[in-house]
Order: C-alpha cells, then structure tokens, then sequence
C-alpha cells in the first residue's frame, strides 16, 4: 500500500467499499466521513497507513440485509435523503454523534451535522431524522426497544 | 380500504432509500473494470492565450503512463460541443472543441489527457507536461466583452454571441403615455449548480464488435448519444450509454461536456477501459456555471398600481463559449421578468456576452432567479413611490384564472411563444400570508427589535415544466406476473423510481410491489428518450406510463382473449393479476406468456405546464455586523396533480436552501486576469445544516395541469425561483431606516454592513 493512500480511496478501490462517497477531497463536504476508533473523521484527510490498527466503522458497518436500522428507517421515514450522495457521511456522522451524546437537542444536531453538505434536502428533514432516532440510542433499560443501530 | 388506485398522491416512502441508506447505491466512480485506465485532465491555467506548445515527452515517459492525448491526436477536426436547446446557426462558431486546439478561453479548458494504469499516476503525469501559452488580454466581465477590444473568436469580430428580444404588445407606446415610470439596474452574481457527486464516467471499447459502452450518463443521455455518435463516426446504435446512481443534478449534472467525448475517444484509442472522475476543484471550473445576470429595466404604472409595461436590456455573461442549454438561461431572463403578473407591454432585450470564464448552463430555476430578483424589487420600490402596500401592488397585477391560458412575451429570434397553462395565483399567494402571519408581523416591519431590525417580504413566481416533445415509456408484463417499468425519464436523485413505481401501479391497477422495477435512462431501456429537465420526468415519462399502461392492459386482454375463447373486449383484468372471460372463466397472469408481454407508450407534447407560487420571508438583521437572520421562510406552490407529497415537500424545502445560498452567500468569484478565486467548497460557500433552520413549505395540488392526462405539473424549481428577490426585500425592508435598496446579491455580510452605513432617517 502506497504511502501516500489516503484511507477514503482505501476503503474506496482497494477493500471496495464503495458506500463511503468523496465529495471535495479537502475534507470539507464530509462524504467521506468513517469511524475510527469511536470518532467521526474525514477519510479523505487521513491516510490509509494511519489507520493501521484502529477500528474503523464505515456505513457498511451501520447496516444489515434484514432490515435497515432504527437510524436509517428514521431517514427514510424523515425524506432526509434524495440523490443519497452524502447519505453514508450522514448516518456515520449522526451514529458517532447519537453514540455519545444520545440526549443531544436540535442546536447540537446542526452543529455536528454543519460539517456535512448536502445540497438536496436543506437539511431540514436530515435533522428532524437524526432527533427522531435519538430514542434508539438511549442506554439499555431507558429504552424499551433496546434496539441500536 | 383500497389496495389499487390509491398511490398517486400517497406519502410513500421511497424504493430507492433502502439502497442509499445503506451505501449500497452504484454511482459511476464506484465502477471498476479488469485493465482499466484512469485519465486525469491537464487544464489551461490561463484563461486566454495562443498555445505554442504542448511537450508531452516526459509524461509519456513515467512508467504507469499508457499514453498522452492532446488535440493532435483526435483527428482532422476536434469536434465541438453542440448546441441541444435553441441550436441556432448564431451559436455555430462560438462551439467549443471537446480539447483546446489553438487557443484556450478559459482556465479550466482542457489540454491534455494522460492515461495510466492508477489515478495517482496520472495526476503525477500533469505536472511533467509542459504547455507554452502566449497571454491574450483576458475578457474578465460584460463590459469589457461589449468593448470588443480583445475578442475571444477573432474571425467573428464580436463578443457578442446573440441578443434575445422578448416582446408582447406596444411598449414604447405604452411609455409615452405613462403617469409613473422608474428605471432601475440589478446585478445577480455567478453562481453555481453543485451537485455534491463530481463528474464521472467509464469507458469500454468492444474493438471486436465495435461497440462503445459509456457509464455515467446522466439528464440526457439520448442527446448525448446521437452527439457522441457523430462525433466518433459510429452508428448511435453501437453506442449505450448507462445511468448509474446520480449524486444530484440542478441541470448542470449530464449535460453534454468536452470529456463526455475525451473519455469514450480514450477508451477506443487505447483499447482499454478508460475511468474519469473529476475532483471538486476540477468540478468548479468546469462544470456549467450560471447566473451571470445585469439589466437596465424601466417600468411604467398608473398610479393605481396596475401595471402598463416594462422595458428594458439584460445582459448574461455567458462565458468562453456557448454550449448544450448556454442560451436558456439568457432567454428566460428576458422571456419571465414579467413573471405570473399581467404586463400587457413588454420589450426587454437581453445581449449574450462571451468572457474568458467557465461556460454557463441551466441551474435550477434558470434565469428564472436571476429575473425574479430584478422584477421583485423593482415591485417594491414601486409600491413604496406610488404609496401603495405591497401585497394589495402584486394581487392587483397576478394573472387571473380567467384569463388563463395568457399569452406571455415572445421571445426573438427563434419566435418561442409560450403560454400559462392554468391556476390561481391569488390562493397560493393568500395561503402564504395566512401561513407567515403576515398581518401581524407586519408590525414588526423596519423596526429595531433587541439589537436587530426585522424585514418582512414577499414574492410570487411561476415555474416551466414539461419540455417536449416526446417521451417514451415501456411496461412488460413479466412472466412471473410482475410489472417492469421502463421510461426515458432520468434519476438525478429526485425520487423517480419511487414516483414512477406509484403512476404504473395505479395505471395497471395492481398494488406497488408488483412493480419488479423502474428502470430509467440508460439508453438501453426505450427507443427514444429525452430525460430530465425542465421539471419534466414526471409530467412528461407518467403521462407516457399511462399509454404504455392502457396499451399493456390491450395486449394482455388480446393475449387473455385467445386462451379464453372470447373477444379481447369481453375480458377484464382483476387487481393486474388474473384475466376473467365471460362466465367467469378465468386466466392468471403469470402463467399467461412465456416470453413475458411488452408495451410501449409515448406522450407528445409542445405546450408547458406552470407551477406558480409565493414565498415569504421574516429576517432579523443585525445592521452592526451585517449577519441577517432566517426568522421564518415559507413557501406555498401549485405544481398541479401531485404523485408524492412526501418527495414534493422535499424537493420545495431543498429547493429554497439552494436559492438561499444564492440570495446570501454562493458567488464564483474571478479576477481581472480571469483566474476563478473560488476553487475549493473552503471558498465557495453553500449552505450548511446550521444556516438556514426555519423554512415551511406547502405543496397545493390544488389545479391539475390541463395539458397532460396525468394533471401532473414540474416540481423541484419553485423553491429556488423567487428567494433571491425575497431576500432582498426582506433586508431592505428590516433596513428602511436607513433607506437601503439592495441592487445586487448575494447578501453577504460585507454588502448588508455597507447598507447599513448610510444615515438613519
């Protein structure tokens, strides 16, 4: 693996995980966004030789062939996606979110979600999304369904 | 309760969703083939001058490179970018060649095209070509093309591409005669589309057979064919052109571009598969720009407020050279400054001026924004001369039901007449006040309120839809008894196979999950398409599902009739699933035909539809910093029969923010020297999830289109239409004390301050 590989075109053309989108390539548009070791980075601005020995999560990893996930029904559920381009960024964005903040309020959704564009939906049903699956998220025994993403 | 018949206008939630959500969707640069090459795009960096020399030696030479292509290598010719809408022979000798032969005019221009076996090979590759260009003095605004001084095509002896003149009645009479006229000029920046999925496409050249297969198509890609066919010498049947998952379109996305022939030419030079995706700063400079708008516009009122006539000259910088859709959004700034409002006299020119800057194309609402914006402020400093309220202004001057269908200015040269085709304009305009609380927030006009000065505004607007002239549509009774659905309609992310899924359903009378599929586009699927613009899929694709649909249930009672022992006319088709004859005898449909039975359908259509609306805004200002606040945004519209309330609603809220960026921030900014100084998203700004929170939007279905059997009107554009000039007049109203006029957008920061600056009345 070349040096210079960074960890999107990694997951992208080397593992063919193709879920994971690259929007800008300078980690603005956050298409790209995975999770490493719990946290929601930019793989696009990391380098695939960095992430030797984490753990990273890309929407691959958030999803089962059964039936999509608490997050990913309250998306649907919302309209909070049309050409689905940023999608994958959303829902890893908002499960590394909802995973340690699952009380968060809609101010905080923006702001954490203020780092991904999208230039479909105005965000608007992506937030009410991501505050719709909070109750997912809540830890075992608050919530009844105990159901994660 | 109903199990067929009841999807048209239900809330369903979209088929495509499931594939999305979970990164399972297929979009071109997700591709990958056995022996592919990937090419990378060396671009002119200067924006005009004389190439002298290309020296291609040294990249050829990195090991991983395949080979170089340069303008030498195409051929006798370079082939140009046609004209698809108003090919007039006007345009002809502005084309732009698919790769810069003697000249570049614009930087971004393609020069050369490296081929190697990785990406990053490639893109090492650029940098060891070495281009000698000889400056030319670059033609960076609209003034400076009228000037003629440097001229980007020496042979024509003008920048000037071509003047449209939209004309309805006697304006100069109407002038002469006039109690009141004001003459103003506005300015809208460039500005841009910005799908977020780059570019992208794969070539494969079957030397054996002599096919092409071209992966990425998207909007059109039956023109695209019969272009690339020309181009490359090969019958259109030898081409197929695919439409993978498309990452948003806004009218830039699959239009007909330089690579959309370098890539496919690439492939067939070098016998391998040939992969481009652009990265995002390639994307700025290359990709259709639009918006470029300046007019000098007079208009003339009794003192009443009823409108006599308005008149005036547009200017569109229409870039380096004119291509596909360039002249659109030219035509419409002349064509609809009037608007849903009753103008009986109109002559408004508009000249088409060539820079040395990226070419422009359709966006989303084009010149429709752009257009709004002038004719909506000029309503409101109008209504503020003649004393009048500005709602009492426009509902005196909308378009009334019984004067549809109206006639509206016919635009010169191609003679392009149009007419309204139906609706209300004063409901969608009362439901909107209704729903902004506009009354009682009236109040709150102008005034300093903890810190900030609140603005109040409105608009109204009118959206085309359904270009013709043709669709076509295609159902094939499978035989396992499901429906496949096919229709020269594009997907560009706006929901189609969900929409479609629900008008075959209710057409063939079976429930949606008989639907196998809706299979869309790609130029494999139906004879002849035309595919998605001009908020025309649906209107347009669903009216040709509904013949193919009629035409289906034909040839199944035909084939039913033969099994049964009857006449096809004695057959009836239960829930799409079985086939009764007389006496009950009965036939189920999966067992009906091995083969399956296949029907076309077509719709064919030269009239428009016209979805029409109002917007409102609320804005809190803060006059010290120049920041304006969303207090509240709500936008009503009529787009006619509505297939899916939930994809509607959407598409109006994403919509608007696009127009907000627009209004506030998004601006292609160029310097003298012509070099674009916006070339990251870290410097053209759209709007993120925190800055535009507070937007409604209500979807009316309140008056189906007369024109279609569907009712079925466009949808998508209506948010982004009338938000320049609500904006606009939201600030200027929050900043009447200080008498500010907003004459040019976007509002951002620095401009509303410097409103801000004069002394408070």
């Amino acid at each position: 693996m070349e040096p210079r590989l960074t960890l999107a075109d990694c997951l992208r053309h080397h593992l063919r995980l193709t879920g994971t989108h690259v929007g800008c390539e300078h980690g603005v548009c956050g298409a790209c966004t995975v999770i490493v070791d719990g946290a929601a980075v930019r793989s696009c601005l990391m380098l695939a030789v960095q992430a030797e020995g984490a753990e990273v999560v890309t929407v691959e990893g958030l999803s089962n062939d059964a039936d999509l996930t608490p997050l990913q029904k309250s998306f649907r559920r919302h309209h909070a996606l049309q050409c689905g381009f940023c999608t994958p960024g959303m829902i890893t964005t908002a499960h590394a979110l909802l995973s340690e903040e699952p009380d968060c309020d809609a101010a905080r959704v923006r702001e954490v979600l203020s780092g991904n564009l999208c230039r479909c939906t105005g965000y608007i049903p992506i937030v009410e999304a991501v505050l719709d699956a909070r109750a997912a998220y809540q830890p075992k025994g608050r919530d009844r369904s105990g159901d994660r993403a | 309760m109903r199990t067929v018949n009841s999807l048209i206008g239900s809330p369903i939630e979209r088929l495509e969703d499931l594939r999305f959500l979970r990164g399972r969707g297929q979009y071109v640069d997700d591709l990958a083939r056995k022996d592919m090459l990937h090419a990378a795009i060396l671009r002119s960096s200067v924006a005009h001058g004389r190439i002298r020399s290309i020296a291609v030696a040294a990249a050829r030479a990195l090991p991983g490179v395949h080979s170089v292509i340069t303008a030498k290598d195409i051929g006798n010719r370079v082939p140009r970018v046609p004209m698809r809408l108003q090919p007039l022979p006007d345009f002809e000798p502005f084309g732009q060649p698919v790769i810069a032969e003697t000249k570049v005019r614009y930087v971004g221009e393609a020069i050369a095209v490296v081929l190697a076996e990785t990406a990053a090979i490639a893109e090492d590759a650029l940098g060891l070509i070495e281009v000698e260009i000889e400056p030319l003095p670059a033609v960076a605004d609209r003034r400076a093309s009228a000037q003629d001084a440097s001229l980007l095509f020496e042979d024509k002896g003008t920048n000037l591409a071509i003047k449209f003149r939209a004309v309805r009645g006697d304006a100069a009479a109407a002038f002469a005669d006039a109690p009141y006229v004001r003459r103003e000029s506005f300015r809208t920046q460039r500005h841009m589309a910005l799908p977020l999925e780059p570019r992208g496409l794969l070539a494969e050249w079957d030397a054996a057979r002599g096919r092409l297969t071209l992966s990425g198509g998207a909007k059109v890609l039956f023109f695209n064919r019969r272009t690339l066919a020309k181009q490359m010498g090969l019958p259109e049947s030898a081409i197929e052109i695919v439409e993978n998952d498309v990452g948003g379109g806004f009218g830039a996305r699959g239009e007909f571009y330089p690579e959309d022939f370098l890539i496919p030419f690439a492939a067939r030079h070098t016998g391998r598969p040939v992969k481009w995706t652009e990265d995002r700063r390639e994307h700025l400079m290359c990709v259709n720009h639009a918006r470029e708008a300046e007019c000098d516009v007079e208009i003339a009122c009794k003192r009443d407020g009823t409108i006599l006539a308005l008149r005036g000259h547009a200017y569109v910088d229409v870039g380096a050279y004119m291509r596909t859709n360039g002249a659109v959004g030219a035509r419409n700034v002349a064509q609809f400054m009037s608007g849903p409002y009753r103008i009986p006299h109109i002559d408004v020119d508009v000249a088409l001026q060539l820079t040395n800057k990226t070419p422009v194309g359709t966006y989303r609402g084009p010149g429709r924004f752009e257009t709004d914006f002038f004719r909506e402020r000029l309503l409101d400093m109008v209504a503020q001369d003649l004393g009048l309220d500005r709602v009492e202004f426009r509902r005196r001057n909308l378009v009334s039901q019984r004067e549809m269908p109206y006639q509206i200015a016919t635009i010169t040269p191609f003679e392009s007449k149009d007419e309204f085709d139906s609706g209300d304009y004063q409901t969608t305009l009362d439901r909107c006040l209704d729903e902004i609380k506009w009354t009682e927030k009236s109040k709150l006009a102008g005034k300093l309120i903890d810190g900030r000065y609140h603005g109040l505004a409105l608009g109204c607007f009118i959206e085309g839809g359904a270009a013709g002239p043709k669709e076509s549509a295609r159902i094939v009774l499978e035989p396992d008894g499901l429906y496949s659905v096919y229709v020269g309609s594009s997907a560009i992310g706006q929901g189609l196979e969900t929409a479609f899924a629900q008008i075959a359903a209710d057409a063939l009378e079976v429930t949606i999950d008989r639907i196998r599929g809706v299979f869309h586009g790609s130029t494999c699927y139906v004879d002849d398409g035309y595919g998605a613009y001009h908020s025309r899929s649906v209107v347009m694709g669903g009216s040709a599902m509904l013949d193919a649909a009629k035409n289906l249930r034909e040839a199944i009672r035909a084939q039913a009739a033969q099994r049964l022992g009857c006449q096809p006319s004695e057959v009836e088709i239960v829930e799409g699933s079985k086939a009764v004859g007389p006496g009950g005898k009965s036939i189920a449909l999966n067992g009906l035909s091995s083969e399956g039975i296949s029907a076309e359908g077509a719709f064919l259509n030269k009239k428009h539809t016209y979805t029409y609306g109002a917007h409102a805004a609320h804005v809190a200002v803060d006059a010290k910093l120049g920041h304006v606040e969303l207090v509240d945004y709500v936008v009503v519209e009529d787009c006619g029969r509505i297939i899916n309330p939930l994809t509607v609603h959407g598409q109006a809220i994403g919509s608007v923010v696009q127009g907000l960026g627009g209004a506030m921030m998004e601006h292609l900014v160029y310097d003298q020297e012509g070099q674009l100084l916006t070339g990251s998203l870290a410097d053209y700004l759209i709007p993120t999830a925190s800055d535009f929170p507070n937007i409604r939007a209500i979807v009316m279905g309140d008056h189906p289109s007369p024109i279609n059997p569907l009712g079925a009107k466009g949808a998508g554009e209506g948010g982004i239409i009338a938000a320049g000039g609500v904006m606009a007049n939201a600030v200027a109203n929050a900043l009447s004390a200080f008498g500010a006029q907003p004459r040019e957008l976007p509002l951002t920061p620095t401009r509303v301050w410097e409103l801000a600056q004069a002394p408070r009345k």
